[in-house]
């Protein structure tokens, strides 16, 4: 083999960076979303699976339901009343949208782009 | 098998006729059912995307009197307002920028099928107060390629601000110029961290829009539903200025101001049936 010693070190660095992503995570620095629902009630509109996967969906159809079909009933659930709203509803439980849907959003990288138009609730802690 | 060549003819002949005849005669026959069926229903039409659905179907209308607005100066511009602050409409003081969705022109411009000539002096000063007719038959409906704008059941045309993708054929098809483009970001703030285009302050119940939306009136669609007057309704208190209401129902107010007194729309040529009627 000619060039033993430049071909092993080539090969060494060539290993050194394609596995960096994985030893670089090892460390255990990763920082894990852990969102925070700042209220004393137990019960979501929708279980908790439900809501971890498909919050967007139902979202999206509250909106319709509200804007389109003019259906402002309100949903109970364990004799509370709540808003079909992201703003007055969701958000009267979910106060904090740094706490709470900025810690997974960012997480996964994505934007959802509600509070361009929406007003976010006072921050209270 | 033996077959004449006459015969074989014939039977060639034959088929072929009843391949052409058969389905055309099928659809006949199907198309007389369907037709019966529809007769059944009493002529009812299909309601289409932004078709009124009949004059039993409410329709929110408003009646604007010029004389009565005229008559207590200030009253149009507090009814202005007290739209603005509803629903946050920004203040970008450039015409180019401006959202509108209740503002004030001449009559020359409001009425322009109307004749302007050797028409008395008071009229050109008249101030009239424009809005969102709300038609009938909304042709910003129709443009819509998304539905982002459509009837709802009150006969409201309504703005999905989720679903626009501001390409304006709405602003094209409005013949009234009652749609307005977010050009620039409603939400900026200046340097101490205020909201640089609304002097007077939001209102957090009322979402703002984004830029790239057309936005426009939406006769308070949330304020009716609660049972309450539109804003600006509201604001022009007792002095029955504006009046709003079902101008489907015959017994409402609004029907018997209208009944009553002699109303004109704008543009009517344009066959959109306006909602809002004026009182000059």
């Amino acid at each position: 083999m000619y060039d033993k010693g430049k071909v092993l070190t080539g090969l060494a660095i060539f290993v050194i960076i394609v596995t960096f992503p994985i030893w670089y995570n090892a460390s255990g620095s990763e920082h894990y979303p852990n969102p925070k629902i700042l209220t004393k009630v137990k019960d979501c509109v929708m279980p908790l699976a439900y809501m971890r996967s498909s919050h967007m969906k139902l979202l999206v159809d509250w909106r319709d339901e509200v804007l389109r079909d003019g259906n402002r009933t309100k949903v109970t659930v364990d004799g509370v009343k709540y808003q079909r709203s992201l703003q007055d509803g969701c958000m009267y439980c979910h106060k904090s949208k740094t706490k709470f849907c900025d810690e997974c959003h960012k997480y996964v990288g994505t934007e959802p782009y509600c509070w361009d138009c929406h007003f976010v609730p006072k921050e209270t802690d | 098998m033996d077959v004449k060549r006459r015969k074989f003819l014939k039977i060639a002949g034959l088929s072929a006729v009843a391949g052409l005849a058969a389905p055309s005669a099928f659809n006949l026959l199907l198309n007389k059912g369907e037709a019966l069926a529809t007769e059944g229903r009493s002529g009812a039409k299909s309601e289409a995307h932004g078709e009124k659905s009949g004059e039993t179907s409410r329709q929110y209308g408003m009646v604007i009197d010029l004389e009565r607005l005229q008559r207590s100066p200030g009253l149009a511009e507090k009814c202005i307002h007290a739209c603005n602050t509803e629903h946050n409409i920004p203040q970008y003081n450039n015409p180019k920028d401006e959202i509108k969705w209740i503002w004030l022109d001449d009559y020359r411009h409001s009425f322009p099928e109307h004749s302007q000539y050797k028409k008395n002096t008071a009229l050109a000063k008249l101030p009239v107060v424009l809005l969102c007719n709300h038609c009938a038959h909304p042709p910003c409906v129709r443009a819509c390629p998304t539905k982002a704008t459509f009837k709802n059941s009150d006969g409201v045309v309504m703005m999905d601000y989720h679903r626009c993708i501001g390409c304006r054929f709405c602003m094209a098809a409005c013949p009234y110029g009652a749609r307005s483009f977010n050009w620039r970001r409603p939400r900026e703030k200046d340097a101490n961290g205020k909201y640089k285009f609304f002097p007077d302050g939001v209102n957090p119940e009322f979402p703002m829009r984004m830029r790239g939306v057309v936005e426009k009136c939406n006769f308070c669609a949330k304020r009716t539903l609660a049972g309450r007057l539109p804003a600006c309704v509201e604001a022009c208190g007792d002095s029955k200025a504006l009046v709003f209401g079902d101008i489907n129902d015959p017994k409402s107010e609004i029907s018997q101001v209208l009944k009553a007194k002699y109303t004109i729309q704008r543009k009517p040529a344009a066959g959109t049936e306006p909602s809002v009627f004026y009182i000059i």
